[in-house]
């Protein structure tokens, strides 16, 4: 008899198989360590300023720019504008590139799943109202909303809720939450009327259990899939707000404040704002290619 | 087929209502007033007084909601409270930048996207088909302003080749245009490829090479003609992608559009024109939408009006 693979395993085993997936993987793994343990490995402290070293250029990067003046080997990817070490501020940006990815897309999951949920097995007013809030909310562009809730609310106390992030995720929050719920009721209609479903409920099965132990199970794949890209685009928010000046507020170190700070000295020294925009590209294409390759192992019928 | 327009029409109106409600309650729940600017040498209370009688923001919320749906209904947007001209005449007088900016782009991305997406298609898995796999990845993934901050540094700071920012001329023209259609060449060109394979496929390719048509007419008679449908379907998100993401482009190569007015009016606290710019975004955006739906009940008869 041949060995059983159930479905994860398959998708796990195909997943490994997936040379471009398991690099974004690393990346992202690498990256949430360095969050994790920023507090441990970042050589300074991210806001302080050593003002007689303003704007050195990376040690890295001497042969580059070769002028020995600008050169301190004590900041190897030199200091910013008001002479703060480039290293530590991108391991900070770090983590609060992995807390805004993570934190909204946990709140989109909670209440996403759960009304799509509820609107795709019950129907009725839930789901009509479900459909209504979705027409509203998908005539407004995200990122333009973000830009006017963050641009309006920042400066109220709510906004002002460690430096502005918890303000960021109620509105990346209440654009995205929509998409996770249509995902989830449509995966519920499709599967309400297959065979499990009815046995279930046959031997009486409270709709409660239904919902968590056969339907949800079974609708998870695509949900995996989306939080994949989900995730790279609530840090691309963020990343983007910091760069037009309306995001976390400063001094907190972000890789978009850090752009936006770079980016007024950017003809004289590159190198703060090329340093944070190469982070942001490199954790959006690996999970890009992790997301690509989920999709692949969990469904290969959606492969494109 | 027209009453189809015309539902879809009126669909717009409660969409934009909601917007305009949205919008109105954002800017007002914004604390401070725009009249509060300098802490140094603020303003004596009754002149602000005055000033916001003028502007009609002292009255009670409702009011001022009705009073501007009010006057929207007659295109008129109200006038900005920092600039001494109408949300109307800044938007007529900067438009036609973004406007212009925008059909380039949108132009560029077909032009490059759809022989790509066809090329790549046809030759699936050379290395035509994986460098143009390679420039979508990028182009969808890498944020446009990471990808404006190394262009501006590449062409403008290092090879000197053009200028950094500014508008007017064509050489101004190339970054900001190339920058903004990127991300919808790529997404097109996915669209475009995997259209093209899934056309290829059907049933009525392989009776059209099995009573042996040239293989030439079979591509363009039998495949293009069908696999550019769901890409028409898709140009519509791709110039929302466009609109919005023109305020950053805007915004990093100073282009002095309706994008960059934007982002300037958010700093300033000048409400009508935030809402005004805004409610204008999405205006386009639905309209792109329905112009694409449209074009597409038009294009494909097994669509009809559903």
């Amino acid at each position: 008899m041949p060995e059983q693979r159930s479905l994860w395993r398959d998708a796990v085993y195909r997943l490994a198989r997936n040379r471009a997936a398991l690099a974004g993987l690393s990346v992202i793994a690498v990256a949430a360590l360095v969050a994790i343990l920023a507090p441990l490995i970042a050589p300074y402290d991210p806001s302080d300023s050593f003002t007689n070293a303003g704007r050195q250029a990376p040690t890295l990067a001497e042969p580059l720019w070769g002028d020995q003046r600008y050169v301190d080997p004590r900041y190897v990817l030199g200091t910013d504008v008001l002479g703060r070490d480039i290293l530590s501020r991108l391991i900070w940006g770090a983590r609060v590139s992995m807390i805004v990815g993570f934190v909204p897309v946990a709140m989109i999951l909670a209440v996403g799943t759960t009304i799509g949920m509820v609107a795709g097995y019950y129907g009725g007013w839930v789901d009509q109202l479900l459909m209504r809030i979705t027409d509203v909310v998908y005539a407004f562009p995200d990122l333009l909303f973000l830009v006017i809730v963050m641009a309006t609310l920042r400066n109220t106390a709510f906004g002002e809720i460690l430096g502005g992030l918890v303000l960021m995720f109620v509105a990346l929050a209440i654009v995205s939450w929509v998409g996770m719920a249509r995902l989830v009721r449509g995966q519920v209609l499709s599967l309400k009327h297959r065979e499990f479903v009815e046995a279930a409920r046959a031997i009486g099965v409270p709709a409660r259990r239904i919902m968590l132990r056969h339907l949800f199970p079974n609708a998870l794949a695509p949900v995996i899939v989306s939080v994949a890209f989900a995730i790279p685009s609530a840090m691309l928010a963020e990343a983007t707000l910091g760069f037009l000046g309306i995001g976390v507020r400063p001094p907190t170190a972000t890789w978009g404040v850090m752009t936006n700070e770079g980016f007024q000295v950017f003809s004289t020294s590159p190198w703060p704002v090329l340093l944070p925009a190469f982070c942001i590209g490199i954790v959006m294409l690996s999970f890009t290619f992790l997301g690509d390759g989920l999709r692949d192992a969990l469904d290969p019928r959606m492969k494109v | 087929m027209l009453t189809y327009v015309v539902r879809r029409l009126l669909l717009l109106i409660p969409t934009l209502f909601f917007v305009a409600v949205v919008t109105f309650a954002l800017a007002h729940a914004a604390p401070g007033s725009p009249f509060d600017k300098n802490p140094d040498r603020p303003l004596p209370a009754a002149t602000i007084e005055r000033l916001e009688r003028l502007y009609g923001v002292d009255r009670p919320l409702h009011e001022q909601f009705l009073l501007y749906l009010g006057n929207l209904a007659r295109f008129d947007l109200g006038s900005s409270l920092v600039r001494d001209r109408s949300v109307a005449e800044i938007i007529g007088s900067q438009l036609p930048v973004s406007a212009q900016l925008g059909i380039q782009a949108l132009l560029l991305a077909l032009a490059v996207a759809l022989p790509l997406g066809v090329i790549s298609a046809l030759r699936q898995n050379t290395a035509v088909d994986h460098a143009s796999m390679v420039l979508a990845t990028v182009g969808t993934t890498i944020p446009s302003f990471v990808i404006a901050i190394l262009a501006i540094y590449v062409f403008a700071v290092h090879l000197r080749l053009i200028p950094i920012v500014g508008w007017g001329t064509p050489k101004h023209m190339i970054l900001p245009t190339v920058v903004l259609s990127l991300g919808a060449m790529a997404f097109l060109t996915r669209m475009t490829r995997a259209s093209m394979l899934e056309a290829i496929r059907q049933d009525y390719v392989r009776t059209a090479r099995a009573k042996g048509l040239p293989e030439q007419v079979v591509i363009v008679g039998h495949v293009l003609k069908n696999a550019l449908i769901p890409v028409a379907t898709v140009v519509g998100p791709a110039t929302a992608g466009l609109i919005t993401g023109s305020f950053i482009v805007e915004s990093i190569f100073n282009v002095p559009g309706i994008g960059r007015e934007f982002v300037l009016s958010i700093t300033r606290r000048d409400y009508p024109l935030i809402m005004g710019v805004y409610l204008l975004y999405a205006f386009l955006i639905a309209l792109a939408n329905l112009a694409v739906d449209i074009v597409y009940a038009a294009l494909d008869p097994r669509i009809k009006a559903a």
